[in-house]
């Protein structure tokens, strides 16, 4: 009997003493593994998907270096690039003496229990009005962040990781984005009407834009020149 | 028949008129080259305006050779057609004015080859003017501008959309564009010569011509339900812009353009066929009437 309350005891006790981790230590442990990270270059497709648009698939090259500089380009061709498509920079979500974390606790997605945490901006004239991030507690990266800006609208963005997990580094992104109805102004085009059924304008509206990346290869904290950005 | 197709050129190409056209195009399309090189992203502007909050786009890039010949394309290929009929419009009226056609017809040769090589020498000036128009609009387009992709502006129904060809697969939607434009036009020049059979000067048939290409467009843009379904398939000026189906490029189910498709070919060769049956129409017309007229009186 002695023993068992023994251990009964030292169990509560350990259990009271080693709390799951706190949301903050989690955010932090994400950022120090993202900040291993100086520059990089990676090269990568761009799959755009918005109803509007019918482009082809891009190579494009995404540019980083810190703080906060990042340029997607194009490497052969004309590209529309989303201009939302900077947020896939992790580091400015991380930086944890810009923002309130509260803790919203935790969201499965695909299978892995994530801490969700969201982010108001201490700075009152931000764009960002609030960001949520959800967060893989054992790998500490960030596999979907939802942002809502004031001039923009929502940018949500889910990532997934694979050889580059050890600097952050994610091998896709989703970017979603909302688009804005495309009007041309009427009388400019003169097109030819080939007597084929149209689309309702109706299918066509309220349809988010989609921008999928997928990265070949990273090449990292070997120096990005200034005059790229 | 060679011969009078030699003779009909040669009287063609001594006429000052034949060389109002070559002027014409050639400063239509170096102002529009001057002024795209000088401010061309205000067009881009112009047609991303609803777009440019969400998308970064490189302009300079965009502007190249291969857009700016369809922007130029899009706006010679209205006003061609006066340029066509300055020439057919005077095939035969032209000869009847100079007192040459009673000359004419009494070499032996018949009324229909007469009328055939008149029809043939305007096939040729049409596809000569179309070939400067390649050289300048294209060509030197592309010397000035470069080439990369092409990226096209087109409302669909109600629906508006930018298409993006790749710069590998454009050369041969121009190529194609500029083979039906020279069917579009011939069926202008046939009109006209039509008109020419009528008239004793070449003003009246130059002008009825213009006139009847006017009104048709007018008719064919209008955007009136009953007229666009039952007016406006008969008229050939809702076929004359059917050159930009070679430049609708097929999308598969995720919107990606798919190389060396063409999204609407059978509506194109309908077109093809129309505009054909209207020049065998008109030419037919032309030859039971020219071979019927009173040259006496």
């Amino acid at each position: 009997m002695y023993h068992f309350i023994k251990l009964v005891t030292l169990f509560l006790f350990y259990s009271i003493a080693s709390p799951a981790q706190d949301i903050e230590t989690i955010l932090e442990k994400a950022r120090i593994k993202i900040n291993q990270v100086n520059d990089y270059q990676a090269s990568g497709k761009m799959k755009t998907n918005v109803a509007f648009l019918k482009v082809p698939v891009a190579n494009i090259t995404v540019y980083f270096k810190k703080p906060n500089k990042l340029k997607l380009k194009s490497e052969k061709g004309v590209s529309f690039i989303p201009k939302g498509a900077v947020s896939i920079n992790m580091n400015s979500l991380l930086e944890s003496d810009r923002f309130t974390i509260i803790d919203a606790g935790t969201e499965k997605i695909n299978n892995v229990m994530m801490r969700v945490a969201k982010l108001l901006p201490l700075d009152d004239n931000s764009d960002v009005v609030l960001s949520t991030v959800y967060i893989d507690p054992s790998n500490f990266v960030i596999c979907k962040a939802k942002t809502t800006t004031r001039e923009n609208g929502t940018y949500e963005l889910v990532m997934t990781y694979g050889k580059y997990i050890a600097y952050g580094l994610p091998d896709r992104i989703v970017f979603s984005f909302n688009t804005r109805d495309y009007k041309l102004p009427k009388g400019v085009t003169f097109d030819f009407d080939d007597g084929s059924e149209k689309k309702k304008p109706e299918d066509l509206k309220n349809k988010k834009g989609k921008a999928e990346i997928d990265f070949n290869s990273y090449i990292i904290n070997k120096g990005v020149q200034d005059n790229i950005f | 028949m060679w011969s009078l197709l030699q003779i009909e050129m040669f009287k063609i190409s001594r006429r000052p008129r034949t060389y109002i056209a070559f002027a014409a195009i050639s400063a239509i399309v170096l102002i529009f080259q001057f002024a795209f090189k000088a401010d061309g992203s205000s067009y881009m502007n112009l047609m991303l305006q609803s777009v440019q909050d969400s998308f970064e786009l490189d302009r300079i890039k965009a502007i190249n050779g291969y857009f700016m010949c369809y922007i130029i394309l899009n706006t010679l290929l209205v006003q061609v057609p006066i340029l066509v009929a300055l020439i057919a419009g005077d095939a035969i009226s032209g000869e009847a004015n100079m007192g040459t056609l009673r000359l004419l017809l009494t070499k032996p040769v018949s009324r229909t080859q007469l009328l055939l090589v008149k029809f043939m020498a305007s096939f040729i000036f049409t596809v000569a003017l179309l070939l400067w128009m390649a050289v300048m609009a294209l060509f030197l387009s592309m010397a000035i501008f470069g080439v990369d992709d092409m990226l096209i502006f087109r409302v669909s129904g109600e629906e508006s959309q930018i298409l993006q060809i790749g710069a590998d697969d454009v050369l041969w939607r121009y190529f194609a564009a500029f083979g039906y434009a020279a069917i579009a036009l011939t069926v202008i020049a046939a009109l006209a010569l039509l008109l020419s059979i009528y008239a004793e000067n070449s003003i009246g048939p130059i002008i009825a011509t213009v006139c009847i290409v006017i009104i048709c467009t007018i008719v064919s843009n209008i955007g009136v339900p009953i007229i666009d379904k039952n007016v406006k398939p008969w008229l050939f000026t809702s076929y004359l812009v059917g050159w930009k189906g070679f430049f609708y490029i097929g999308t598969n189910a995720d919107g990606q353009p798919i190389p060396g498709s063409l999204e609407n070919w059978p509506a194109i060769r309908k077109s093809l066929f129309i505009l054909i049956a209207h020049i065998v129409i008109l030419l037919g017309i032309s030859i039971a009437v020219f071979r019927k007229k009173d040259i006496l009186s």
